[in-house]
Formats: structure tokens, sequence, C-alpha cells
């Protein structure tokens, strides 16, 4: 029997972001391992020119709405039930995301279905499929299995290739016209993030601190080694959540996306929630006192030790080396 | 709704059936955006009134965890006689939304439903929006600002998307929250507080009906992910190691 599967397009401000393009990749594996067909959702305004850019699906089923509408689970569960209703499928890919949170796992439950969370990589040998979820933190791994290989499966941004979900086909489109139920989640407005700050996404240079920086007081030791390598200083949500930076510093799945030159991380985990905003980074250096700590699975360079005692050497170290 | 959930900081085990975590190895802590949800409903409280409930089901260190909200400011305190660390996200809920369905006061209009937004042992699914289908309530989450209404039948929600954007909503009660940082850090409170709360106020609980755990995974294998890419770990006192990171970043052009 095929197996088709229904991708729910990710998009904000009018552009597919690009977890939907990492999931139009994996499902057209999907497809081709159990022969079925992809069909890509979007709902929202102007769905012909979103729709335009996901060729890789077979299908792209467009549901006009309002402009104002913003995805939420509130609003898109309902539709995406009706729509299972007239076009069955077997497999729904939703995107791991802060925007699409929720939506997963109010449609399992509707359709009584088994949702995976937090998936990191999919393995589709012989037709059987195994699904990857990552939990505790990025320090444990499980692989899951579907019966029936039916189910919902949210991907984790980042963790698969978005080149292959892009192709310049045009697809099929198919508007479907859809009731909007009036919500009890009504979205009043964005917030952009504050403008006057370092732009952190800009810098070349970046001393990250995580908890382990234990008080604002320490935090000058980040602002001294980040001042001599001409940098800004960035944190973990711990850090931003405590009031000790402003939001804009903040590098993560919530925060800021970042690629510089250097990421200097200190006392920082490596949450995946972390990693997702720095990953790209072109050399990553991580100062922890737990040498299992994940952060050193994503550093190029470690040192395993305490911080307050590392980072004022260091600070000398390279001044020494400047003046030299 | 307090989760106690596995202290990563600890050497994580899993167990010789492969599929999940020894339980024995395990030091059980207060999930951290639950914290942030109690706080959050401790700081509606003293700014509006009503009264805040943390409800949990059963789990190592949870007593600690329910005398410690008792402390804080929380008026009750109640345990579920299900065992946490045998359930999944959506038996949870179920479990949560037969203790709610129990008694209309539980369901009242100006009802808010505080969850942290995430724990970190999710598997099959995320507590707070399910339980918000079961009820039928509205829900919205990763929340990191809320206020209640003049009329006291909605809520404002701030909702983080990412790169420092977030979204402000408007919810009607009663709701679902996710919680997601509160607008401060979670308050301290002194040992000793908690202890003598440990010996004067007593825990509420409750039970219900053993929750169905229908269409659930299956697992079929549990392990500590094998390190891809590890660091290369320079050595030696802070001198040393500092003198050969800066060596690194001046081959790198940075210093
Ligand atoms: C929906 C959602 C969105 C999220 N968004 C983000 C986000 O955008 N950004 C983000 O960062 N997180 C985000 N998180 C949170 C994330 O899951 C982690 O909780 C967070 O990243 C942990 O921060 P941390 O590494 O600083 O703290 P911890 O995990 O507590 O790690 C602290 C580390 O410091 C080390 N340490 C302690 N003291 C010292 C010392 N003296 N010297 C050296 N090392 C020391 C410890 O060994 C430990 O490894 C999000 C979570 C969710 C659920
Ligand atoms: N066993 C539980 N008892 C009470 N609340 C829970 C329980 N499990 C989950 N929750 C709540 O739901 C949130 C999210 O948990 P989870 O869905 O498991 O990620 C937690 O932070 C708690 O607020």
């Amino acid at each position: 029997m095929n197996t088709d599967i229904l991708v729910l397009a990710e998009h904000f401000k009018g552009e597919a972001t690009e977890i939907t393009f990492e999931m139009l990749g994996v499902a057209r594996t999907l497809a081709a391992a159990l022969h079925g067909q992809v069909a890509a959702v979007v709902i929202g305004a102007d769905t012909a020119r979103l729709a335009a850019r996901l060729g890789a699906a077979d299908t792209v089923l467009a549901v006009e709405q309002a402009p104002a509408a913003m995805m939420s689970s509130e609003s898109t569960v309902p539709l995406l039930q009706q729509l299972l209703a007239r076009r069955p499928a077997r497999l729904v890919l939703v995107a791991g995301t802060n925007i699409c949170m929720g939506i997963g796992a109010k449609l399992a439950l509707r359709l009584q279905w088994p949702y995976v969370n937090f998936c990191k990589a999919v393995n589709a040998t012989d037709g059987v499929l195994t699904f990857t979820s990552l939990l505790f933190g990025g320090k444990i791994l499980a692989d899951l299995r579907l019966p029936d290989n039916r189910g919902i499966v949210s991907l984790y941004p980042g963790s698969f290739p978005p080149d292959a979900g892009q192709s310049e086909r045009a697809p099929t489109v198919e508007k479907i016209d859809l009731p909007v139920e009036a919500g009890r989640v009504v979205f009043k407005r964005l917030i952009e993030p504050d403008a006057t700050d370092v732009d952190i996404t800009k810098q070349e240079v970046l001393v990250a601190v995580g908890r382990g920086i234990e008080s604002q007081d320490n935090l000058s030791l980040a602002e001294d080694l980040a001042a001599v390598l001409q940098g800004a200083v960035c944190a973990s949500r711990p850090v931003i959540d405590q009031g000790w930076l402003p939001l804009t510093r903040q590098v993560g799945k919530s925060g800021m996306t970042v690629k510089p030159k250097c990421y200097l991380a200190a006392g920082l985990s490596g949450a995946p929630e972390h990693v997702e905003g720095m990953k790209n980074s072109a050399l990553t250096i991580a100062i922890n006192k737990d040498a299992a700590a994940p952060i050193f699975d994503v550093a190029h360079y470690g040192i395993c030790g305490d911080l307050l005692e590392i980072l004022p050497v260091l600070t000398e170290a390279i001044k020494a080396r400047k003046g030299a | 709704m307090l989760k106690m959930v596995p202290d990563v900081v600890e050497e994580l085990v899993v167990a010789a059936d492969g599929k999940s975590l020894d339980q024995d190895t395990l030091r059980m802590i207060l999930s951290e955006p639950s914290d942030h949800a109690l706080e959050q409903a401790l700081l509606l409280k003293e700014k509006h009134g009503g009264r805040v409930t943390v409800v949990t089901l059963t789990a190592p260190e949870v007593d600690e965890a329910l005398f410690k909200a008792l402390a804080k400011g929380a008026d009750q305190a109640i345990k579920l006689n299900v065992d946490q660390t045998v359930v999944g996200s959506l038996a949870t809920a179920r479990a949560l939304a037969s203790w709610l369905r129990a008694d209309p006061q539980r369901q009242a209009p100006d009802t808010l439903l505080l969850t942290g937004s995430y724990a970190i042992d999710d598997l099959e699914g995320e507590m707070g929006p399910c339980l918000a289908e079961m009820l039928q309530w509205p829900f919205v989450g990763v929340v990191t600002g809320l206020a209640l209404d003049a009329s006291g039948q909605k809520v404002t929600a701030i909702k983080e998307f990412f790169g420092g954007l977030r979204g402000e909503y408007e919810v009607d009660l009663p709701a679902v929250i996710g919680i997601q940082a509160a607008a401060r850090p979670p308050r301290y409170v002194p040992i000793a507080k908690i202890r003598s709360f440990m010996k004067s106020a007593t825990l509420g609980a409750a039970g219900v009906a053993p929750p169905d755990p229908a269409f659930a995974l299956e697992i079929s294998r549990m392990y500590v992910p094998e390190a891809t890419g590890r660091a290369v770990m320079v050595e030696g006192s802070p001198e040393e190691a500092s003198r050969r990171l800066v060596e690194i970043l001046h081959q790198r052009g940075i210093v």
C-alpha cells in the first residue's frame, strides 16, 4: 500500500522557513522508501507565492487565510484534521520550532496516532522506518518505530539538509477551501528585538557564557576577554532569563543564529536548543568543568576546567601575545 | 503542574532493557520550566489575588518540590496517585485531565493552567497542548510574558519565535499556557523555611483511574550518542592551556 506523506510548510513574514525544506527533503526519502507521494500544506495568505517554492513536493495543498493570521496550534490543527479527512496520509511531518509548538501533539491526540518529538535522524532502509529522537538535553538518543508507519513526526530544526528539499520544479497546486474557526487565541502583533544593542550576528568573535558564569559580577570576566578579542559577549538562555544580559544577546532556538569566525563558549552545557543557534561557527572553543558536557561534541577545541579561573588567564595571555 | 526530571548534570545510564533509563542512578530535580511556571503563577497571585495550586504525579523527590512550592507561596499542593516514572506525556495529561474533571471548581471560567513549556525528557509529546486538547481549552506555549486582562476573562501572552522575535497573543480563559520563562527568575526560599513547611504543612493526595497509555510509540533502543566530532582537549594548567589556545587563535588569524 502506498504511504503518502504530508508536510506542514512553515512560513514567517511571507517566506518559507528553512525547516520547511528540511522536512521536504526528509519527505522525499520517506516517499522513495514507501512508494508514496509527498503533499505539502501551506496555510496562510498569498499561498500561491509560497507554493511556487515547494516544488520538492508532488502536490501543494493551499489553504488561503486572512493576512493577519499567524501559525498556531489553535488555528492549524482543526484545518489539518479536515484536510486529512479529505486527503488521507499516513505520515505527517511538522516543524519542531517554537512557532509550530503544540501542532503535532494536538493533531496526534485528535487522530489517535503516535507522535515522535525531537526527531533528528530518519532511517528508511528496506522500507523499515526508524526515527531517532534526541532526549535529555542531547545526552540520550532513542530509536523509535511507528506501528504501520503511521504517525506524526516533529523534525528538529537544523538536523537535515535543506538542499534536499529545494527544487526548481513548479509543483501542482490545489486550492482548498476550508472554514476557519474563530479562535480563542488571537494573534495581536509581532514584537521586534531591540535594535539599539550590539548585533551579535555581525560579530566575528563571540564570547558566550552559560549558567556556569554563576553571577552577574562574573560577567566582567567575559567582557574583558571579548574586549581583547574585539568581539562581543552573548549567552545561553538561563543567563538571559536572570536578566543579566538583554534578550538580543541570546543565542539559540529562541534567540539569534550566529556564525562567527570564533565562538568561545564558557560554562554552557551545549543543550540542543543552544547548539541550534551556533553550530555553524567556523571555530568553536569550549570551556566547561564537566568533561562529559555535550558542548565538547560540538567544539573544535576544549578546555576542561573552571571558567572563573581560566577566563582571566586567557585574557592576559592574549594581551601578552598582542603586545609581543 | 510541576514535573520532576532527571538531573542531566549527572551521568545518565541506560537500563539493562536498553529501552529506558536506569531509575536507580537518576537524581530527580524539578524541571526548570515547571519552576518558572510556578514563579509566574505566584507573580500573578501577588498582583491579582487568587489561589495557586500545584499538582504533580508521584515521583522521586517530588514531596520536597511540593513543600518548596508551599514555602514559596502556593496555597495548596496535590499529588496524584499515578507514578510519573512509568507514564509518558500523554498518559500524564490524561491523569491530570481526570483530576481536573473530577470537580467543576477546577474548571472555573477564570482558571489559568500553567505548565512548563517543555521538559527535557520528551519522547512522545508535549503535556500542555495534550491537556488543552483534552479539556478543549486554548493553548499557547513558549511563553515568556503573561498578564491578566482588566476584564479577568483573558490573558495577554508573549510567545517567543526565534531571532529575538516575539508575538503577542490574546487568549480566552480558561486556558493552558506553557511557560518558558517567568517575568523574573524563580524566587529563592531558605532551606529552613522549607523544613518548617515539611513539619507543619500537609500535601493533598488525590486518586485518579490509571491513565490509558494508548497509541504509544515503540522504542527499539535508547543509547548514549557516540561523539561525532569530539573536541581536541587542550590540557595543562590554566596558564599552559591558555598559551596553547592563543597559538590556535593566532593560526586562525583571530589574534
Ligand atoms: C522551546 C525552548 C527554547 C529554548 N531556547 C533556547 C535558546 O534560544 N538559547 C539557549 O541557550 N537555550 C534555549 N533553551 C534552553 C536550553 O534547553 C538549555 O536549558 C540551556 O541552553 C542551558 O543553558 P546552559 O548551558 O547555560 O546551562 P546548563 O545546561 O545548566 O549548563 C551549565 C554548564 O556550565 C558548566 N559549569 C558550571 N560551572 C562552571 C565553571 N565554574 N566553569 C566551567 N564550567 C562550569 C556545567 O558543567 C554545565 O555544563 C530553550 C529551551 C526550550 C525548551
Ligand atoms: N507528571 C507531571 N506532573 C505534573 N505536571 C507535569 C507532569 N508532566 C508534565 N507536566 C507539566 O508539563 C510541562 C511540560 O512537560 P512535558 O510535556 O513532559 O515536556 C512540565 O513542565 C509540567 O509543567
